[in-house]
C-alpha cells in the first residue's frame, strides 16, 4: 500500500488520550471541508452511501445524538437508533449480546454513549465494527474535545502557547478529560480551575495547572471552557448550593471586564443560567456557544469519514 | 508515491498559453460574450487553469465571470477500490449558479468519472442553465458518456501512460509531459 494515507490509523476512537498530535490535526483539517458543506444549499455529500451505522445511547442525550445522526445523514449513511428505555438491556441482555446481535445486522460503525467509563473500549474489543465512543462516564467525550478544539482554533489559528483555562466540575467531567488530552497535545498551555471537591488528583503530573480562584485563572487566560454544574452526576452535593457557586467561580461581564484582556468563552452546554455561566456572557454578540454546536456536527462528520477510510484501506471493502 | 518516466514533452509555456486564449476566445463566442457566464476549476490543477481562462476572457471581454473551484474528493465512486485516499480539499463557490453558464476546468480529460464527479458537486449547488467542460489535455479512454466542449490539446496515450501537467502556479513551470506508469498489480476491484 501507498505510504502516505490520509484517513486515521486505527479502528475506533475512544478518546483524546490516544490520538496523535497529527491525528487530531487531521481530523480538525477534515472538519473544515465539512463544515463548508454544511452552508451549502444541498447539506448532504455521497461520501459514505452505504455505510450502516447504529447509533447506541445507554444514557440519555440530545444533543450529542442529534449531532451524530446529523453527520451521518450529511454523509449519505443509513443510521439507526437505539434507546435504552425501548431496548432489550431492559430486560437485561449484557453488552456483549447486545454488540454480537448489532455486528450480525452487518453494522459498520457502533455510535456509543455509555455510563460506565472503558465500555466503549470493551465493545470495541468485541466487535469489528469502528466504535466511536460518544461518552463513557467521566472518561471521555472525544467528538466534544475536538468540537472544542476546533472552535478555538477558529479564533486563534494555532493554540500553542495559548492559555486555555477549564473551570467548573473537573472531576466528574469527560469532557475536560478530552479537552486536556486534547489541548496539551497541540501544545497548548491548559489550567483548571473550581471547588477543591470538584478537581481530581493528579492534574500537576499531567502538566495542568490549577487556579483556586477565577479571578486568577481570568487575569491570565485567552480562553476559557465553561463545565456544566452536573447536578445529576453527584450523589452527595460536592459544594454548599448553586447561589454559592455562582458567587465564587460563576463567569459574569464583571469577571471578564476586570480581567482587562479579552477571552473567549466556550461551553459544551446546556447551560444552567446563571450558575456557572452568566446569560449575559452565554448571549453576547461575539458568543461561539451556537458555533460550538455547528462545529459538532462538522467535527463528527470528520471523525465518521476519517475512521470509515481506514475500514476501506484496511480491504474490509463493506461499501 | 508513483513515480513516473517522463518520455515525451507535448505542451511547453508557450503552447499552453496559445491553448488557453484559444480556449477563452470560443468560450466568449459561443456564449455570445459573458452574460451569465462562471468559470469553476476542478482542484487541484483545474484552479489555476480556469483563473487563466477568467483573466483571457477579461482581458478581451473587459468583464471577468465569476469564479469558484470545487473539490470531488466526497463525491468520487472509487472510494472502495483505490488503495488510498486524498485530502478532502477545500470547496468555494462564492455566486449562486442558478441560470448560469458554468464552464467546468480540468487539466487531463481521462475517463471522464472527475468531470461526472464535479458535474454531481455542481447540481447539488443549484440549477444552472448549462454546464460546459474545458480541459487542457484530453487523453482518451473515456468509461463514460461525457465529452469535452473546449480541449487545448487532443493526445492519443495508452493506459500504460500517464500525462503529467505542470503549472506555474503549482508546480513552477508550465510544461505537459506523456509519462510511463511503472508496471503495476491490477487493483482489485
Amino acid at each position: 500500500m501507498i505510504a502516505e494515507s490520509t484517513g486515521l490509523a486505527r479502528k475506533d476512537l475512544l478518546g483524546l488520550e490516544e490520538l496523535t498530535a497529527e491525528e487530531i490535526r487531521l481530523i480538525l483539517r477534515t472538519a473544515r471541508e465539512f463544515r463548508e458543506v454544511l452552508d451549502r444549499p444541498i447539506k448532504k455529500v455521497p461520501a459514505l452511501r452505504g455505510l450502516t451505522v447504529a447509533n447506541l445511547f445507554f444514557e440519555n442525550s440530545t444533543r450529542t445524538k442529534m449531532s451524530f445522526e446529523l453527520a451521518q445523514k450529511r454523509l449519505s449513511t443509513d443510521s439507526i437508533g437505539f434507546a435504552v428505555s425501548t431496548s432489550s438491556v431492559k430486560k437485561g441482555e449484557s453488552l456483549r449480546d447486545t454488540a454480537q446481535n448489532i455486528e450480525a445486522m452487518r453494522v459498520d460503525m457502533i455510535v456509543m454513549r455509555h455510563s460506565e467509563s472503558g465500555a466503549p473500549r470493551r465493545l470495541a474489543e468485541m466487535v469489528d465494527a469502528h466504535v466511536v465512543n460518544a461518552g463513557d462516564g467521566c472518561h471521555e467525550h472525544p467528538t466534544q474535545g475536538l468540537l472544542d478544539l476546533y472552535t478555538m482554533q477558529e479564533r486563534f489559528d494555532d493554540l500553542r502557547d495559548r492559555r486555555v483555562v477549564i473551570i467548573g466540575d473537573i472531576a466528574h467531567s469527560r469532557v475536560a478529560r478530552s479537552n486536556i488530552h486534547g489541548l496539551l497535545k497541540l501544545g497548548a498551555k491548559v489550567g483548571v480551575c473550581g471547588p477543591p471537591t470538584l478537581l481530581p488528583m493528579g492534574l500537576p503530573e499531567l502538566g495542568v495547572d490549577v487556579y483556586p480562584h477565577v479571578e486568577d485563572a481570568l487575569a491570565e487566560a485567552d480562553i476559557i471552557n465553561v463545565l456544566r454544574i452536573q447536578l445529576e452526576r453527584m450523589g452527595v452535593p460536592l459544594f454548599p448550593s448553586t447561589r454559592e457557586y455562582a458567587s465564587l467561580f460563576g463567569i459574569t461581564p464583571e469577571r471578564l471586564e476586570n480581567a482587562g484582556h479579552e477571552i473567549l468563552v466556550l461551553h459544551p452546554g446546556p447551560i444552567n443560567r446563571n450558575v456557572e455561566l452568566d446569560s449575559r456572557v452565554a448571549d453576547a454578540p461575539g458568543s461561539v456557544i451556537l458555533s460550538q454546536v455547528t462545529n459538532g456536527v462538522a467535527v463528527r462528520m470528520a471523525v465518521t469519514y476519517l475512521l470509515a477510510k481506514t475500514r476501506l484501506e484496511a480491504g474490509h471493502g463493506a461499501l | 508515491m508513483t513515480t513516473l518516466q517522463r518520455k515525451a514533452r507535448i505542451m511547453d509555456a508557450h503552447r499552453m498559453r496559445r491553448a488557453i486564449t484559444r480556449i477563452a476566445y470560443e468560450i466568449v463566442e459561443r456564449n455570445k460574450g459573458t452574460d451569465a457566464l462562471a468559470v469553476i476549476g476542478i482542484r487541484t490543477r483545474g484552479v489555476p487553469l480556469g483563473q487563466r481562462l477568467v483573466e483571457q476572457i477579461a482581458a478581451h471581454e473587459g468583464e471577468a465571470p465569476p469564479f469558484g473551484y470545487l473539490d470531488i474528493t466526497l463525491y468520487r465512486d472509487d472510494l472502495q477500490t483505490i488503495a488510498y485516499h486524498p485530502v478532502v480539499g477545500p470547496t468555494s463557490i462564492p455566486f449562486n449558479i442558478n441560470d448560469r453558464h458554468i464552464i467546468l476546468v480540468d487539466d487531463v480529460l481521462f475517463t471522464g468519472r472527475t468531470a461526472r464527479a464535479a458535474i454531481s458537486v455542481l447540481i447539488d449547488f443549484g440549477r444552472p442553465r448549462s454546464i460546459h467542460l474545458a480541459a487542457l489535455i484530453d487523453r482518451g479512454h473515456r468509461e463514460l458518456p461525457i465529452c469535452p466542449d473546449y480541449v487545448g490539446r487532443v493526445v492519443p496515450t495508452a493506459r500504460t501512460e500517464a500525462i503529467q501537467v505542470n503549472l506555474s502556479e503549482t508546480d513552477g513551470e508550465d510544461v505537459v509531459y506523456v509519462c510511463d506508469l511503472p508496471p503495476l498489480t491490477e487493483p482489485q476491484s
